[in-house]
C-alpha cells in the first residue's frame, strides 16, 4: 500500500511474495506510471517557460546582432557592435554605476535595519501584529504608486521639504529629484523604504524557525538576550540572510518601476538616475532603436546571471545543496 | 528552486520580446476594390490616443457610431491607447504582424517616412484630393515624396501662453514681439517677485522645443526642408541654436529646479504653474488650452487671464521670422485595409465632424469651415497666427524620425542642466543619424 501512495519516490519495493513475473510487471507499470506523472505535470510549465522565456531569450540574442528599427525585418546584420555602442556610451556607463550604487547600498542599508527591526519584532509585546502590518505595508504597495507618492512628497518645497523646515532641520533640504548628484542617493532612499519590509517578513520567518530550545537553553547557561541574538540566532538566521541577500541583489539590477516613475525622463537621460533595465526602454522604444535595445536587454540578463551563479557557487551552496542536487537515488 | 527564481528573473527581463512574439498572429486584412464599397459588410479596427476619459474619447465614440449609422455595413472598434505606449510600443508591434489595425493615429514626419518605406501605409493620394486641398499646407506634413498617406484632425502652431494679469501687473503693456523684449519682459516679471516663464524640462520635449524655436530663427526654411529629409546637419545654424539658448538660459528666467518639473497633467507640472498663477509664461502647442485646465485649481480664473502670443523673432537672423512650429495629430490607413477606411478618413475631415471635434475644445481643426465651432479667445489667435505663418515647420524631433529626435533632445536637455555645449547637440544628432 506504502508504495501505491508515494508516487514521487516511484522507486519502492513492490509487496514481497508475489511471483517474479507478475513482480517485474508491476514494476514496469509503475515506471510507467511515474513517467506519465512526470510529463504531465511538468508538460504546462516547460511550455510556458520554453515559449515566455527561452524563446524570447532567443529572439533578443538575434535581434541584438541588428541594426534595427522596429520597423520592417531586421535586415541589417552588423555583429556585436551593439554590444560595443552600449559600453561606449557614457550614459550607459552611468546606468550600471546606479545599478552598482543600488545593489551594494540596499544591502548595507537595509540588511542591517531588518535584521534589527525583525530582532525586535520577534519579541512579545502588545501591538506587535500592528507593527509587523505596518512594516510590511510599503512592500504591498505597487510599484507605480510609491513612485507617485515620493514624487509629490520630494518635489521642490513639498511635503519633505516642508518637513525638514518644520522640525528644525531645513540645512538639509536638497533639490531631492532635480539635483543630479542628489537624485541616486534619493532613489536608495525609496527603494529602501520600499523593499525593506520584505527582508524584515523573510527574516522574522527565518527566526521563527530558529528552536525555542536553543534560545533557551542559552537562557539557562547565562546568556544575555543580547548573547543570545548573536552567538545563536544570527548563526541560525545565515541562509535566511543569503537568500535575502541573493532576491535583494538580483532586484536591484533589474530596478526599474520606482526610478521609471519617480525621475523624470530629463534625469535618467542625462545619466543621473538611470538603471540598466530605465536605459534599455529609453534606447529601445523611445529613440526606437530595438537592436541596440536587445543588446541591452542581453547583458542586463548576462551580469544578473553571472552574479546569481557567482552567488550561487560561493554564498548559497550549502544552503541549497538539498534542494538542487536532490536526494532521491 | 534556484532554477525557478532566475526564471522569473529572466522572465521579467523578456517580457517586451516576449509580447512581439506572442503578438505575431494571422488573419490578413483583404483589401476591397472601390466598386464593392459598402456591398459587404467589414470591421475597422480604429486605434487613437484619446485614452483619457474626457470629451475627445466620446467625441470618437460618436463619430464611430454616426459613421456606422451612415454606412451600416460598417463596424468600427476602437481601442484608445496612451500615446507613448501607442506610438513607441502598441503601433510598431503591430505592424510588424500580418494584422495591425486598419486605421491608426499618425504624427506625420521622419517616422512616416520610415513607414512608408516599409510599406506599411496605404496611398491615398488619389482619394483624397478635395479634402487635402481644404485643408491646405498641414497636410503636407503627412505626405511623403508628394504622396498623401494619411489626413491630419488637429493642428496648430506652437506659441507663448500667458497670465495678461501678470503681464499688467509688471507694467508689460504689449506681449514680446522680439527676444529683447522678451528678456525685458522677463526682467520686469522678476521685479514683480514672479517666475517669468514654467518649463517643464524634466519631461525633455518642452525643454527641447526652445531650441527648436531659436533653430527656426537661425537657420533658413530650405535648410530645415533639407534637414529633414537627408538628416544632414552640418549647417552652422545648428549650433547657432543651441548658442542663442544658451544665451537665453543665462538670464534665468525658469523655476528653480525645472530639470525635474514634468510638463503637464498635474499641480507640481510647468501647466500646473501657469494654471494656478504661479508663473506668467509657457511655451507649448495648441493641445495646451485643454490641458492648462486639466491642471487648474480654478477653470474660470484661467480663462480670464489666460493669453497667447506667437514666439517672438531674433533681430537679424536668417530664419524667417513669420515661420513657426508646429505640429498635429492625424490618421492612416494600413496598406491592406479595406477600402472603406480612407471613407472613414474622409469623414473624419468633414467640416461638420471637425466643427464638432473644434466644440471638444482638445485641438484646433483643420478643415476650412470648421472655424466656427472656436470659442476660445488664446484658441482665436493661434488660428490667425498659424494663418499668417509663412512656413510651419513640424516639430523637429518628429521630422528627424524618433532616434535622431530623442539623441537632439537629450542633448538638449544637457545644455540646460548646465552640462551640455551647442556643439555636442549637432554631433549627438550627427551620431544618431548613423545608429
Amino acid at each position: 500500500m506504502t508504495s501505491t501512495l508515494n508516487p514521487a519516490g516511484g522507486a519502492s519495493a513492490p509487496p514481497a511474495g508475489l511471483p517474479p513475473a507478475r513482480r517485474s510487471s508491476i514494476r514496469a507499470a509503475q515506471t510507467r506510471r511515474k513517467w506519465y506523472e512526470i510529463i504531465g505535470l511538468t508538460t504546462p510549465a516547460v511550455i510556458v517557460y520554453v515559449m515566455f522565456v527561452l524563446v524570447p531569450m532567443g529572439f533578443a540574442v538575434y535581434y541584438s546582432l541588428f541594426r534595427w528599427r522596429g520597423v520592417g525585418p531586421p535586415t541589417e546584420y552588423v555583429g556585436f557592435d551593439n554590444y560595443v555602442l552600449a559600453f561606449q556610451d557614457p550614459i550607459f556607463l552611468d546606468a550600471l554605476r546606479n545599478n552598482a550604487i543600488i545593489v551594494v547600498g540596499s544591502l548595507i542599508v537595509q540588511g542591517p535595519i531588518a535584521l534589527a527591526v525583525a530582532l525586535l519584532l520577534n519579541r512579545r509585546f502588545r501591538g506587535r501584529a500592528v507593527f509587523r502590518l505596518l512594516v510590511f505595508v510599503p512592500y504591498v504597495l505597487a510599484e507605480v504608486t510609491v513612485g507617485i507618492m515620493w514624487k509629490l512628497l520630494l518635489t521642490g518645497g513639498g511635503t519633505v521639504d516642508a518637513l525638514l523646515k518644520e522640525i528644525g532641520l531645513g540645512g538639509l533640504v536638497q533639490a531631492w529629484l532635480a539635483d543630479l548628484d542628489v537624485v541616486i542617493w534619493t532613489m536608495l532612499f525609496v527603494l529602501t523604504w520600499k523593499y525593506v519590509g520584505f527582508a524584515i517578513i523573510l527574516l522574522l520567518a527565518g527566526l521563527s524557525n530558529v528552536p525555542h530550545e536553543l534560545t533557551e537553553a542559552a537562557a539557562i547557561d547565562g546568556a544575555s538576550w543580547w548573547q543570545t541574538q548573536r552567538h545563536v540566532t544570527l548563526p541560525l538566521l545565515g541562509p535566511t540572510i543569503r537568500i535575502w541577500m541573493f532576491l535583494s541583489m538580483i532586484g536591484s539590477l533589474q530596478v526599474f518601476d520606482v526610478i521609471w516613475v519617480t525621475s523624470a525622463p530629463a534625469v535618467r537621460s542625462l545619466g543621473a538616475s538611470a538603471t540598466m533595465a530605465t536605459y534599455m526602454v529609453d534606447n529601445g522604444f523611445f529613440a526606437r532603436l530595438w537592436g541596440y535595445g536587445n543588446a541591452v536587454a542581453v547583458i542586463l540578463f548576462v551580469i544578473s546571471f553571472i552574479a546569481a551563479v557567482l552567488f550561487q557557487r560561493f554564498l548559497l551552496r550549502r544552503d541549497v545543496e538539498g534542494a538542487i542536487t536532490g536526494r532521491t537515488n | 528552486m534556484a532554477m525557478k527564481r532566475r526564471a522569473g528573473a529572466v522572465l521579467a527581463l523578456f517580457v517586451t520580446s516576449a509580447l512581439l512574439v506572442a503578438g505575431c498572429n494571422g488573419g490578413d486584412g483583404e483589401a476591397q476594390s472601390e466598386q464593392e464599397l459598402y456591398k459587404n459588410p467589414v470591421t475597422l479596427t480604429w486605434w487613437h490616443n484619446a485614452s483619457q476619459d474626457g470629451p475627445g474619447k466620446t467625441y470618437w465614440e460618436k463619430v464611430a457610431k454616426d459613421f456606422s449609422a451612415l454606412h451600416p455595413t460598417v463596424t468600427i472598434q476602437i481601442e484608445a491607447i496612451e500615446t507613448n505606449q501607442l506610438q513607441r510600443t502598441r503601433l510598431p508591434a503591430a505592424l510588424l504582424t500580418s494584422d495591425p489595425p486598419d486605421i491608426f493615429q499618425a504624427w506625420g514626419g521622419g517616422e512616416m517616412r520610415e513607414q512608408v518605406e516599409a510599406d506599411y501605409l496605404k496611398d491615398i493620394t488619389e482619394q483624397v484630393k478635395t479634402e487635402v486641398e481644404n485643408i491646405g499646407s498641414a497636410a503636407e506634413i503627412w505626405q511623403v515624396d508628394g504622396k498623401q498617406y494619411g489626413l491630419p484632425f488637429r493642428m496648430g502652431i506652437e506659441g507663448i501662453w500667458y497670465n495678461k494679469d501678470m503681464f499688467a501687473r509688471a507694467g508689460i503693456t504689449t506681449p514680446p514681439t522680439t527676444f529683447d523684449e522678451l528678456n525685458d519682459a522677463v526682467t520686469k516679471l522678476k521685479a514683480i517677485n514672479v517666475v517669468p516663464i514654467a518649463l517643464g524640462a524634466g519631461d525633455k520635449w518642452p525643454a527641447a522645443h526652445w531650441w527648436y524655436n531659436f533653430a527656426l530663427r537661425a537657420c533658413s526654411v530650405e535648410t530645415l526642408k533639407k534637414a529633414s529629409v537627408d538628416l544632414v546637419f552640418d549647417d552652422p545654424c545648428f549650433v547657432k541654436a543651441g548658442e542663442d539658448l544658451k544665451t537665453f538660459i543665462g538670464t534665468n528666467p525658469f523655476q528653480p529646479n525645472f530639470i525635474a518639473t514634468p510638463g503637464q497633467n498635474d499641480p507640481t507640472s510647468a501647466n500646473g504653474l501657469v494654471a494656478n498663477g504661479k508663473a506668467a509664461m509657457e511655451l507649448m502647442g495648441d493641445w495646451n488650452r485643454g490641458t492648462l485646465e486639466t491642471a487648474a485649481e480654478d477653470p474660470e480664473a484661467l480663462k480670464k487671464f489666460l493669453g497667447w502670443f506667437p514666439v517672438p523673432a531674433i533681430a537679424g537672423s536668417a530664419g524667417d521670422p513669420k515661420a513657426a512650429l508646429g505640429g498635429g495629430d492625424g490618421f492612416s490607413c494600413a496598406k491592406n485595409a479595406p477600402a472603406e477606411c480612407v471613407e472613414f478618413l474622409k469623414y473624419l475631415v468633414s467640416p461638420e465632424v471637425q466643427k464638432g471635434y473644434a466644440e471638444t475644445g482638445t485641438g484646433l481643426p483643420v478643415t476650412k469651415g470648421a472655424e466656427a465651432g472656436i470659442t476660445d479667445p488664446a484658441l482665436k489667435s493661434i488660428l490667425e497666427a498659424t494663418a499668417g505663418a509663412t512656413y510651419v515647420q513640424l516639430w523637429l524631433d518628429t521630422a528627424f524620425g524618433s532616434t535622431v529626435g530623442n539623441a537632439m533632445n537629450d542633448a538638449i536637455v544637457a545644455i540646460f542642466a548646465g552640462n551640455g555645449t551647442p556643439e555636442q547637440v549637432v554631433s549627438a544628432m550627427k551620431a544618431a543619424a548613423k545608429k
